[in-house]
């Protein structure tokens, strides 16, 4: 089963990516050959492996929940596209 | 013949400073000089830090004359690759995207690299958000090999690897997520190594996939590169994924022989359609770690098989997901005059980023949708479990494996760009090592007929960096490998 032109807008909808036709037809392309050369993955038997868990869970002891980095300041702001005095700006969100 | 300045190594440059035969400001101009001569060819360098850096090393020599110990890489010009990101200075992770991203905040391993000493020269290129293994997806052109300006560097830390080999700097850092040190630095002649996940704090780097992203040296030799790795070493309390687990004295590790030593050779990593000349030096190099004591032994990973399926299936999954956050809202592009706030996240992404991120986002935002997540990314986990298992029981057997880094020397430009499958296969046998969680090192064991070097490839039990350098450093011994450097 290949993968369709419609899956690929579909998926780029959910990964919010525009493209241009050309993309679309060449990443069907693309993904269906790389999802044909990794179906061999299916036929693995993986049995009652459980899947992989981080490696080191005790690399993540708990700490006080204390808030430590500072709100955004300039140095943040200035990186922003779109500024309103210290806001990001965006586009309208309700309409 | 007398090295010049810019091709010191780390430790003799650090001598001649403490003599006071030389100053940091000198040995910053003869990495500069090299920059300017060679990297209008190269395009290894993305963004230049000249005055600060010049700044820096006049304040480094002030406090080395005033009997200051400014830490033992003092006046080291040191690169990175330019996904780790440098306060005040420039940080694309070779992305249009973050063209004129300019961090509030040093990475982690840049403030460790700062308070040892170093001077931070410049950002390398590098694959667009380190995928890649050619360094040819950089939205900024690509990184030529200096061996041949016709081939790649490998990648994705291309850029880190060539400045290394030129003399642009002492050393560079890199990340490593399916081989994107080892690679490099196999292809362009210098030492790599991809430390245990857990080793290097990733605060500060730009996450490509947080379950195999790692941060290492590129430097031009194991001495070079086990300093390197014992400063930016240890826990960081800004990472929960680093480890809490002590770093040993990894240039002591260096002093040790390997007699005793059992060498284990996957035989899945010799059996791929290898260039023979690859499989004859790996082989020349094993022997002489035999005739220095080691003994040799035959192991198998079952899995190998089904890396590749594997790592891009759960590298895509977690860069669709950290991707993300590149929106157009609060850093990068923005898309020009967007309607509402839908259309500003897919026009500037759309425009932001490249072909093979877009690629791998769709690749990685399929395997997770509703109705493909069982048979592709749980899958995969689950394979991944196996995988390290393997690794676990080989090391059963031996202390440490020995394999090739790639099976081909380095290939041209442009000749698997139009191919992903081809290009990913290229990272066949360094992908595992990232599945595992594992450490390795490249280290420089040869040249193919054309003359282009080849890569010795060390594994490691999880948070035994020693036994690697230690291994790297008696392979250095029995040969001159490192020595060499590209033509002018």
């Amino acid at each position: 089963m290949g993968i369709t032109r419609d899956e690929v807008r579909t998926v780029a909808a959910l990964a919010r990516l525009e493209l241009t036709s050309d993309q679309e037809e060449s990443l069907t392309g693309d993904l269906d050959q790389i999802l044909d050369a990794f179906r061999k993955l299916q036929t693995l038997d993986t049995g009652t492996a459980e899947p992989m868990r981080p490696f080191d869970l005790d690399a993540a002891p708990l700490r006080e929940d204390r808030v430590e980095n500072l709100p955004a300041d300039d140095a943040h702001l200035e990186q922003a596209p779109d500024r309103h005095g210290r806001l990001f700006h965006v586009p309208k969100i309700i309409e | 013949m007398t090295p010049e300045l810019a091709d010191l190594s780390i430790r003799e440059a650090g001598a001649r400073m403490r003599r006071g035969e030389v100053t940091a400001l000198a040995l910053l101009e003869a990495a500069l000089a090299r920059t300017g001569e060679r990297d209008d060819e190269l395009g290894a360098v993305l963004t230049r830090a000249d005055e600060a850096a010049l700044t820096a090393a006049t304040g480094l020599d002030a406090r080395l004359a005033a009997g200051d110990d400014p830490g033992p890489l003092a006046g080291i010009p040191i690169a990175l690759k330019d996904n780790i990101c440098t306060r005040d200075l420039r940080t694309t992770a070779g992305s249009k995207i973050l063209e004129s991203f300019v961090p509030a905040y040093d990475a982690t391993v840049v403030e460790r690299l700062r308070a040892a000493g170093a001077i931070v020269v410049s950002k390398l290129n590098c694959d667009e958000f380190a995928m890649g293994s050619s360094t040819e997806n950089s939205a900024f052109g690509p990184t030529r090999n200096p061996w041949d300006t016709a081939r790649v560097p490998g990648g994705s830390s291309g850029g880190s690897a060539v400045a290394v080999a030129t003399g642009m700097c002492a050393a560079a850092l890199g990340t490593d997520t399916g081989g994107s040190i080892r690679l490099p630095a196999s292809f362009c002649g210098v030492v790599g190594m991809k430390p245990s996940y857990g080793r290097v704090s990733r605060y500060g780097v730009i996450a490509y996939a947080s379950s195999l992203d790692q941060v290492g040296p590129v430097a031009r030799s194991v001495d070079d590169a086990a300093l390197l790795l014992g400063v930016i070493a240890g826990h960081d309390r800004r990472d929960s994924t680093s480890s809490p687990r002590p770093v040993p004295d990894l240039r002591t590790a260096l002093l040790g022989d390997v007699t005793g030593l059992r060498i284990g050779l996957p035989k899945e990593y010799f059996a791929e359609a290898m260039q023979p000349e690859v499989e004859r030096a790996v082989r020349a190099a094993i022997a002489d770690l035999e005739r220095a004591g080691a003994t040799v032994v035959s192991v198998s990973l079952p899995h190998t098989e089904y890396a590749i399926s594997t790592y891009y299936l759960i590298a895509t999954a977690e860069a669709s997901s950290n991707l993300a956050r590149y929106d157009g809202v609060r850093y990068g592009r923005r898309a020009p005059h967007p309607q509402n706030l839908s259309e500003m996240y897919c026009a500037s992404r759309g425009a932001g980023f490249g072909a093979e991120v877009k690629r791998r986002i769709m690749l990685g935002t399929y395997a997770l949708s509703a109705g493909y997540y069982d048979a592709y990314y749980l899958k995969a986990q689950q394979a991944r479990t196996l995988i390290a298992g393997d690794f676990r029981a080989a090391f059963e057997r031996c202390d440490v494996l020995a394999a090739p880094v790639a099976p081909t020397t380095a290939f041209r430009l442009g000749e698997r760009l139009d191919d992903p499958i081809t290009m990913y296969l290229t990272d066949v046998l360094t992908i595992s090592v990232n599945l595992a969680g594992i450490p390795a090192l490249s280290v420089p064991c040869g040249f193919d007929d054309a003359g282009l070097p080849i890569g010795l490839q060390l594994i490691g039990r999880p948070f035994d960096e020693s036994t690697l350098l230690r291994v790297g450093a008696a392979h250095e011994h029995a040969s001159e490998w490192h020595t060499r450097r590209p033509p002018a």
